[in-house]
């Protein structure tokens, strides 16, 4: 065989293949978007019922109708959910430090808090929420925030995401690579001034985006407190508008104000954690 | 006759049935650069971690200026406050700026103002070939880079002895020669050093005194030409043998 040099249009040969090959990929992937989103919604339009639902979900003039009084609950939802996951995250990080001292004189409070974690994750929320919200008022405290079902109800949350926060804020601790502990001694740190100052920082940093998954889900379950009796939420608004005529487009109207919120959430999440890969 | 900077006597440390170190007796005195050769394994970190106090040791004592440090009445915080450890992998703190991690230690360990422990910080920075780069985050630099940072933070509070451990092992070759520089500069300076190394020639030139670690033990101390160039005990000769031998491969 005759030995021969680069051939000089190589570059160019191998962009061409490289654009054939992208632009196949692109038209495989919009022919069978096209086909499998598009044979969902014709198998839900031409289905008997369709009529049907189509009024009593997606009905134009009913959600106008019903979207402000929604959209007002919902901002009792929001500024619930600000409160409620500012104390998760004070009490996760208390609840995760305490089990990761090592004092015998600490031995009672550590195992309250592990009592707690493995208690509260083990409770379903649902029944959380009615064991606080009925419970407690069940006991005939005096009238006051024992008897106020916001306040009850963003206690049981506080409980249950506490618990689930400070188990994300323990896998963070851990992550923390043990060199980084000696380094903080080793420059004359003591063990409480290394957690505060080296230790808890990278522990946090390194748990971002599962504590923000965590808020996710923590943003939809404030409707759970509508259970208990807060008529000023905004699943419990939609609720009650619904009933009143059987038309379930105010719950559709709920359901896009959550998204609202998630899901630009959950993008912020995935970048966040494409960065941290990067 | 003032007593050794660092005194190590007889000390003794095992993980659960692993003897790492079997009896360990050796005194650096004041100026002097000790340098710890042997193989992986044979101890030299644990050794270096004892004196720090970051391992408890099982039996022995361990002496700073003259006091025992290894004694359940002593603040490993002081101690600690005392020496400079340099480790092999950096551990510099990444959530901190170059100048953060000199200053931490100066800031809450020495009880320095903030101000104070910048400049001084900053002058221990440029002292090592790194101003103008203290703003930055230590991931954006080279490892010979780091590594020089995490000197100048062990030896910001002016310790009485610096402890390095295998300072240059994790870096690439082309990187050696400036951390080396950063040592001698200390040398040079009269620091009281121990050196846990893999490089010969740098333990030659540095050290006064080089130490064989085999299995635990300290089979051979010496000068330098003696150890490296004349060893007496089998083991210094396998090893060093090796040691050559891998080279000219």
């Amino acid at each position: 065989m005759e030995a021969t040099g680069p051939r000089p249009d190589r570059r160019a040969e191998r962009a061409a293949a490289k654009r054939r090959r992208d632009r196949r990929g692109l038209a495989v992937a919009a022919v069978s978007t096209v086909v499998v989103i598009g044979g969902l919604i014709a198998l839900i339009v031409t289905s008997p019922g369709w009529p049907d639902v189509r009024d009593t979900f997606f009905n134009a003039t009913v959600f106008k109708e019903s979207f402000p009084d929604v959209a007002e609950g919902f901002w009792l939802d929001i500024r619930i959910f600000i409160v409620v996951e500012l104390v998760v995250l004070v009490l996760g990080l208390v609840v995760a430090l305490v089990r990761a001292t090592t004092l015998p004189a600490l031995f009672p409070l550590r195992l309250l808090a592990v009592l707690y974690a493995d208690i509260f994750r083990g409770i379903p929320v649902v029944l959380l929420v009615y064991l606080v919200g009925f419970g407690i008022p069940a006991l005939d405290p005096p009238q006051g925030l024992l008897t106020n079902e916001i306040f009850l109800g963003g206690t049981a949350l506080t409980l249950s995401y506490g618990a689930y926060v400070s188990e994300v804020y323990r896998a963070g601790l851990r992550s923390v690579h043990p060199g980084q502990r000696e380094a903080a001694l080793a420059v004359g740190l003591t063990e409480q001034q290394t957690m505060r100052h080296v230790v808890v920082p990278q522990a946090i940093r390194n748990v971002g985006p599962p504590l923000l998954n965590d808020f996710i889900s923590l943003q939809k379950d404030v409707a759970l407190i509508s259970i208990i009796g807060v008529s000023a939420e905004a699943f419990r608004i939609a609720q009650i508008q619904s009933s009143t005529d059987f038309n379930y487009t105010p719950l559709l109207c709920a359901a896009l104000l959550y998204l609202a919120v998630t899901v630009p959430l959950a993008r912020m999440l995935d970048r966040w954690d494409r960065g941290r890969v990067r | 006759m003032s007593p050794p900077v660092i005194d190590i006597q007889g000390i003794t440390k095992a993980f659960g049935d692993r003897e790492v170190l079997k009896g360990i007796d050796l005194a650096i005195a004041e100026h002097q650069a000790v340098a710890l050769i042997g193989a992986s394994g044979s101890g030299k970190s644990t050794l270096l971690r004892c004196i720090d106090l970051l391992v408890d040791i099982d039996d022995g004592d361990i002496l700073l200026d003259g006091e025992v440090i290894t004694d359940p009445s002593v603040s490993p915080v002081a101690v600690r406050r005392k020496l400079g450890f340099v480790f092999q992998a950096y551990n510099l703190f990444p959530h901190l700026n170059v100048l953060d991690n000199v200053t931490l230690g100066l800031r809450k360990g020495t009880g320095m103002s903030a101000a104070e422990a910048e400049e001084s910080a900053l002058k221990m920075l440029a002292r090592f070939g790194l101003e103008g780069r203290e703003k930055e985050s230590s991931s954006n630099l080279s490892g010979g880079q780091q590594q020089r940072v995490a000197i100048a933070r062990a030896f910001a509070a002016r310790p009485r002895a610096m402890l390095l451990d295998e300072v240059t092992s994790a870096l690439d070759p082309e990187l050696v020669g400036e951390v080396l520089r950063a040592v001698r500069d200390l040398k040079d300076e009269g620091v009281t050093m121990l050196i846990a190394t893999h490089e010969m020639s740098f333990a030659r030139e540095v050290a006064d005194t080089v130490g064989f670690l085999h299995e635990g033990r300290l089979v051979e101390v010496g000068p330098p030409e003696q150890v490296l160039e004349d060893p007496q005990d089998p083991n210094t000769q396998r090893f060093l043998r090796r040691l050559l031998e891998a080279r000219r491969v």
